[in-house]
């Protein structure tokens, strides 16, 4: 892979003779690029000849050169230092397949800082980190977002809110990178939060549906409730550290254990909250298939290069602060794998039983996340992140894909039984790509998905996690099977829509394209047992990063997990094929209670937005309401009422028992009494500021009063 | 040293009588011009504390406009002018609460503080205050002066006939 | 000049204002009471400023005098709205929360 990006960047750097290293230590007019362009687009482009678009698409192509420019400077800087300090010699890229083991030599990420403001006697800086996985993560996301650019120029042609839209998108683009080159957690937050909010607007792009409207929020409040463990989890690591916002810093800290183990605990389950509610990890994944209401290009940013990946971004950025919290070099069970396993198979699950075709890529997004977030877990970052790099190129292409079909084969419908089949023949280069995009993501030899799964399993195994191996590789399995299923229903049988589906435009074949290509050679930039391990030598960090396995390529695990893949896809080609439509078990759901049940449970998504919308949410509000009712009706009035009404009940009972003479006198004065201690309850409700002014005052002094002669 | 006490017991009981009369007097706007006194006589304490730069700030803001402000809430708001009884009906426990509250704070304040003193070397340069505030409380700053945009845009939309 | 009786001073003009927020019945009248009690609050912050030889306690009177002025502008604005409603200043006549 990097030899394809750099093959390009080279090309660029004799054509403009930048390669001098001053671009990865300004790495951040990237960003800036595209905020500005952000700011142009939304001042000026109505009233430009394309509407805007021309704008963004420059900001981004240049962008992208930018960031394929300092890929190549970042590997470049990587060999000379390793030459420098006499390591392993690597003498450029493509040619040398030698690697160098991490920790015996150390490359330094390249910083630049600047005082950002101060407060009191605090300092904040703002500043750049550019390493391995920050040029990794740049070249990922301006190229997805380069793509998406381009695509969006025929897909939403015809939109209303066109310029919008660009506008829009240069600022997700922009907010992502913001987070990638971030140097210290404070501007990780205001990029993640900034990514947030872009998110939101493009998820509600058309917000005068109503669904559209309420999944923007869905998405906009289910991340935000990780956010506040991001929030905190910054605040935490900030003290742990010892008062640095520093990535590297607290990465340091954390190893070397500083302040106690407990302390990184704390953090590291709150910074795995704030992944959990961006990754659309369980349980609170599901803003993500809601998040479907968007632009389908919109989808296939959000789901490849930002927004969700953002999370697994900053599980590899500060992973010491997980290694040192959930003790990951220990080999036991800790949260985030465990999570990430769930995940897996959960999301997996669900994509069986999705008609909608974005909504099978959505759950399939979560079961893939779900690897990463596992990987991370289980002392795979390599894999973790390789798997953040191909599943970004793969989802992509299926993304648009399932965006070209819509556009120009069901008529701007996404139900794959209602307005799909048989669109092979209309639609040949959305076919084959859509093919290619998920093999990959199916795990096949050779294409991308294989090498980076292999790579989180073959870890896992090695670090002793053999159970999330096994899961890891069911998952891969129940991959298999739904793409197939999706695949059949979309591109093959009868066609059952009622327009005439053709092949789109140029502008979404080509993207559909490039992405093909990248998703079959992805793969190869870490392909360990042919001698490839780029990400092993350049994106790995060498500094304050706990000392990861390096996995052996195991031939026997690599086979049994793709017979099983093929096995699946076998299984269910066959019995999707036949023609009686999956054989025995057609009509399974219908005939066998338990199948049926199973199919209620997973159509209902697991009851989760029940849970939440309905028993917490409606938990926490109906009771409180009712009870602030009930205490109100019940016992405010009771005790107003109650006394006048009991008051009169014992007098009853006196005039009853007692001599009347007697009772008439004690009756009334009862009654009166009871007036009276009403009538003082009352006052205290004056509805007067002043008076309830005057009670706290007077609680003030008899509490002060109260204070100073207790002491 | 006995120049500045004369002072001080001069201007604090100026001081305390106008308060009492602002809250006290019987009409609106006697009780704007006794807050005045009070206004003034706090610049000059801060004058005899050697803080220059705030209490020329406090004369032009509080007593420039903020009384300013008053009189125009007293005309906008037709007050009755002339003697009138003013106060609501809970003088009488306001005025413990309060009596209390004093009682209790110089109390904690003499044994807190007792006779420690106040040494003014030289008054506050003026150059040193502005340092500070654009270099140290530059973000409350500019949090302050977003508060005073909101809080005039507030004020509009309160105020404004629509 | 002991410290003392700067902050005794202060101590008695809050005390002051508290009782003229507490029994003044005119809405402008509060406001102005509740500056007496701003402004015993600066006193005492300068004061300390001079007793630690410290400039933080006069930038922070300065933020107070500030968010004071805004203060009264929002809250003249307030009592604007209740006389437009009750035709009169008066505080006591807003009383709808009455039980």
């Amino acid at each position: 892979m990097y030899r394809l990006a750099l093959q390009t960047s080279t090309e660029y750097a004799e054509k403009t003779e930048i390669a001098s290293p001053w671009l990865i230590s300004h790495a951040w007019v990237i960003p800036l690029l595209m905020v500005l362009s952000f700011v142009i687009i939304l001042l000026f482009g109505k009233r430009m000849p394309k509407r805007g678009a021309e704008v963004g698409i420059t900001a981004v192509g240049a962008a992208f050169v930018m960031s394929c420019i300092t890929v190549f400077q970042w590997i470049q800087h990587v060999d000379k230092s390793l030459e420098g300090e006499g390591g392993s010699a690597l003498s450029g890229f493509g040619k040398s397949f030698a690697f160098s083991t991490p920790g015996e030599s150390s490359v330094a990420p390249i910083t630049q800082t600047w005082d950002w403001w101060s407060n009191g006697l605090i300092k904040f800086t703002a500043g750049i980190q550019i390493d391995g996985l920050a040029v990794m993560m740049l070249f990922v996301v301006t190229f997805i977002s380069l793509l998406v650019h381009v695509y969006s120029t025929a897909y939403m042609e015809h939109d209303t809110r066109y310029t919008y839209f660009y506008a829009a998108l240069s600022l997700f683009t922009g907010s992502m990178l913001v987070l990638v080159v971030a140097d210290n957690s404070l501007m990780l937050l205001a990029g993640w939060e900034l990514v947030g909010v872009c998110s939101f607007m493009l998820i509600g792009h058309w917000w005068e549906e109503k669904p559209n409207s309420s999944a923007a929020i869905k998405a906009f409040l289910t991340t935000r409730t990780g956010d506040i463990g991001l929030l905190l989890g910054v605040i935490v690591t900030f003290f742990a550290a010892g008062q640095t916002f520093n990535l590297t810093e607290i990465n340091e800290a954390a190893l070397a254990g500083r302040g106690g183990h407990t302390i990184w605990l704390v953090g590291a389950s709150l910074l795995l909250m704030g992944i959990i509610g961006k990754s659309g990890q369980f349980p609170l994944h599901t803003w993500l298939p809601d998040a479907m209401a968007g632009p389908t290009p919109v989808s296939a940013l959000i789901h490849a290069a930002t927004m969700v990946v953002a999370g697994v971004y900053l599980g590899g950025r500060l992973y010491g602060v997980f290694w040192q919290g959930f003790s990951i070099g220990d080999g036991g069970m800790n949260p985030m794998a465990i999570i990430g396993a769930i995940t897996i198979i959960v999301g997996a699950l669900l994509a069986f039983v999705q008609d909608d075709i974005k909504k099978v890529l959505a759950y399939s997004t979560i079961s893939q996340l779900g690897y990463m977030v596992m990987g991370l877990g289980v002392g795979a970052w390599v894999g973790a992140i390789f798997h953040l790099f191909t599943h970004a190129f793969f989802k992509a292409l299926l993304f648009l894909g399932a965006g070209s079909i819509s556009h120009s084969g069901s008529h701007h419908s996404f139900d794959m039984k209602k307005d799909m089949g048989g669109l092979r023949k209309f639609m040949p280069i959305t076919f084959a790509t859509f093919m290619i995009g998920s093999a990959a993501l199916a795990g096949v030899v050779p294409l991308a998905g294989f090498w980076s799964k292999d790579e989180i399993l073959a870890t896992a195994g090695q670090s002793g996690f053999h159970f999330f191996q096994i899961v890891g590789i069911a998952g891969a399995v129940l991959t298999a099977a739904y793409m197939t299923r999706c695949i059949y229903l979309t591109f093959f049988g009868e066609y059952r829509g009622h327009h005439h589906p053709h092949e789109s435009p140029k502008a979404i074949t080509v993207p559909l394209i490039i992405l093909a290509v990248f998703s079959t050679v992805a793969g190869l930039a870490n392909a360990a047992p042919l001698g490839i391990e780029k990400f092993v030598e350049y994106v790995e960090p060498r500094q304050a990063f706990p000392p990861i396995v390096v996995p052996e390529f195991e031939g026997i695990l690599a086979a049994v997990s793709v017979m099983a893949v093929l096995l699946s896809v076998g299984v269910c080609s066959y019995l999707w094929f036949r023609k009686d439509q999956l054989g025995p078990f057609k009509g399974l759901t219908q005939r066998n209670a338990a199948a049926r049940g199973g199919y209620t449970f997973l159509v209902n998504k697991y009851y989760l937005d029940v849970l939440y919308t309905d028993v917490v949410v409606g938990g926490i509000k109906g009771p409180l309401a009712r009870s602030a009712y009930w205490f109100n009706q019940n016992i405010l009035d009771g005790v107003v009422n109650g006394i006048g009404r009991g008051a009169p009940a014992i007098g009853r009972g006196l005039y009853k028992y007692v001599d009347q003479g007697t009772v008439d006198s004690a009756y009334n004065g009862l009654a009166k009494e009871t007036g009276a201690a009403g009538g003082l309850l009352r006052r205290l409700q004056s509805g007067q500021v002043q008076r309830y002014a005057l009670l706290i005052v007077i609680a003030i002094a008899i509490f002060s009063i109260a204070l100073i002669l207790a002491k | 040293m006995v120049a500045q006490n004369v002072a001080f017991w001069i201007i604090a009981i100026a001081m305390v009588l106008s308060a009492i009369g602002v809250v006290r007097t019987s009409n609106v706007v006697h009780a704007a011009l006794y807050l005045v006194i009070v206004l003034a006589g706090a610049a000059a304490q801060y004058i005899l504390l050697a803080a220059e730069f705030v209490a020329w700030v406090q004369v032009l803001i509080y007593i420039g406009a903020v009384v300013i402000l008053f009189l125009f809430g007293i005309m906008l708001t037709r007050s009755p002018m002339g003697d009138l009884d003013l106060d609501n009906s809970q003088r009488m426990p306001a005025f413990v609460a309060s009596l209390a509250l004093v009682g209790t704070l110089t109390a904690l304040l003499v044994d807190a503080f007792g006779n420690s003193k106040v040494v003014i070397d030289a008054p506050t340069k003026t150059s040193v205050l502005s340092s500070d505030i654009f270099r140290l409380y530059i973000v409350p700053f500019e949090a302050v002066s977003i508060l005073l945009l909101a809080a005039l845009v507030g004020a509009i939309v309160l105020a404004r006939r629509d | 000049m002991i410290l003392n009786q700067f902050l005794i001073l202060a101590a008695v003009l809050f005390c002051i204002g508290i009782y003229g927020v507490l029994v003044r019945r005119n809405g402008v009248l509060v406001l102005m009471s509740i500056e007496l009690m701003l402004n015993a609050v600066n006193l005492n912050l300068i004061a300390f400023s001079a007793y630690l030889q410290e400039t933080s306690g006069q930038i922070f009177v300065l933020f107070v005098i500030t968010i004071a002025a805004a203060e009264v502008g929002v809250g003249l604005a307030i009592i604007l709205l209740l006389f437009r409603n009750f035709r009169s200043p008066d505080l006591d006549q807003a009383q709808q929360l009455k039980g």
